[in-house]
């Protein structure tokens, strides 16, 4: 198959790009519940990469793990180079010191399904908070930035707002922002749009898509198909704490290999 | 002595009863101010993961809510100088003070547990994507989203702390109430009782409107 050597060369080529995050060999339980089964992924500068698969897979808690919102049972993680955590060969898997972790976590910006704004916040407020109290940013120099990141996302006018103003859709929206105004290296998402309408769904796609566009490195858990197709360069099927099917997403989607990949997406398409 | 219930007989009770309700405020004021912070480091105490330190609070907490407060502030004016090591002799305010902050910094706990308890999770978890510490996420994210919580409790407890100052005739302190009954036993008439009402009344008055009025500054957004 001369064709697949190609691809695989030119996947080898494309693979200069740096790493951005390195989880290997994952491991996970809830009360005696194993959720994760070693679970192993890389995840390069500027690629999106969707994690799809059924309910209790194990997705959400795989990427609530690399940003230190679970903590890992074994396995290692490593953050544009710097470990995270590292494997204890028999035991549980050894994390950095706090601080280490809080600056390491500090790369990546996370988006939550349920979106987390803080209620009692103003939108700006809510975007600013994170940057003021953190990085020690004056105001000055937050609320410019702020406001620019309101206006990407659409939603300037929504600057005064409390979020119990907004829709899901723009609730998610000024989420996005929020993580940007970190200025994070890494976008994580977790089902950003399952909680929302379908008609609301389309903004926050778009958002994420213009995200893409800027070549931000993201890694998608989600349940929309047709943005892992479009978006995403590769997709990652997981079930019952592993990763049955990792490919470019074209390929995942046309020519899926696993038994179980297909009856998913026959469900899912 | 003219008619009990003329005017002039009641504003002569004003001057003595504003003597005592100076005595009722100061204990008021003074037993908020230590019981709040006390109340909330209490709190904080006996959600965290430190089981001996949440064990501790517990029992405190227990200690404080399962016995009379009039037995607390016997126990402090008249035992507790013959305890060992703590043993302090306090005059008969000061032991007041000491019995009410400790005792209403236990219900103050359970409130701010409460509303601490009731913030979501993902609020939290929000913060700490952010890079938010544990202390950062408390101070700017969870208590502000407490306090607005806990006022209609709070209203409560402060409105019931108003009268439970009374206590404090125990100790021969002339509060509102002891200055009250002294004028019943001295003039022979239970109008000064009336008075007295109103004074509570009126501190009452004030105190829910507070209360009203932070209700509804902290409403400003819907959750």
């Amino acid at each position: 198959m001369p064709n697949s050597t190609n691809s695989a060369n030119a996947a080898a080529a494309a693979d200069d790009r740096s790493i951005m995050i390195e989880a290997r060999d994952i491991t996970k339980a809830f009360n005696g519940i194993q959720v994760l089964e070693g679970v192993s992924l890389t995840l390069r500068k500027g690629e999106v990469v969707a994690i799809i698969g059924p309910s209790g897979s194990g997705k959400s808690t795989f990427l609530r793990c690399l940003n230190h919102l679970e903590i890992i049972d074994g396995g290692s993680i490593t953050i544009e180079g710097e470990p995270l955590a590292t494997a204890v060969p028999g035991g549980p898997s050894r994390y950095a010191g706090d601080a280490d972790v809080r600056r390491i976590c500090r790369k990546m910006g996370m988006v939550f399904q349920s979106f987390n704004l803080f209620p009692h916040m103003t939108v700006l407020q809510n975007i600013i908070e994170a940057p003021m109290t953190v990085k020690r940013q004056p105001r000055s120099i937050a609320v410019p930035k702020a406001e620019a990141l309101l206006r990407k996302v659409g939603l300037q006018v929504k600057r005064d707002n409390y979020p119990g103003r907004l829709s899901g859709g723009q609730k998610q929206r000024v989420a996005i922002a929020r993580a940007l105004a970190m200025e994070p290296d890494i976008m994580l998402f977790d089902e950003p749009t399952s909680a929302l309408d379908p008609e609301l769904t389309v903004e926050v796609l778009r958002t994420m898509r213009q995200l893409a566009e800027e070549h931000m490195t993201m890694l998608v858990v989600t349940h929309e198909m047709g943005f892992a197709r479009e978006v995403a360069h590769r997709v990652i099927f997981m079930d019952q704490g592993r990763i049955v099917e990792s490919a470019d997403s074209a390929r995942f989607f046309s020519a899926p290999q696993h038994e179980r990949t297909r009856a998913f997406l026959g469900q899912m398409l | 002595m003219g008619d009990s219930l003329s005017m002039d007989y009641v504003l002569s009770l004003i001057g003595p009863m504003a003597e005592g309700a100076k005595v009722t405020l100061s204990l008021f004021f003074i037993t908020l101010f230590l019981s709040l912070p006390l109340g909330l480091a209490l709190a904080l105490a006996r959600i965290s993961s430190w089981t001996l330190l949440s064990t501790a609070v517990n029992g405190y907490i227990w200690l404080m809510r399962g016995t009379p407060l009039m037995l607390q502030l016997l126990f402090v004016y008249f035992a507790l100088p013959f305890v060992p090591v703590i043993g302090i002799r306090l005059p008969d305010f000061p032991s007041a003070v000491v019995a009410f902050a400790l005792n209403y910094a236990a219900y103050f706990a359970e409130i701010f547990r409460a509303g601490i308890q009731s913030v979501d999770r993902g609020q939290y978890e929000g913060s700490k994507a952010l890079g938010m510490s544990y202390l950062q996420t408390l101070r700017r994210i969870v208590l502000p989203q407490m306090v607005r919580r806990v006022l209609p409790p709070m209203s409560n407890e402060t409105i019931t702390l108003v009268k439970d100052t009374s206590l404090i005739y125990v100790l021969a302190l002339n509060d509102i109430l002891r200055t009250a009954r002294g004028i019943v036993q001295r003039d022979f008439t239970t109008t000064p009782f009336l008075v007295a009402a109103a004074f509570y009344l009126l501190m009452t008055l004030v105190l829910t409107w507070l209360f009203q009025r932070m209700e509804k500054r902290y409403a400003k957004f819907d959750e």
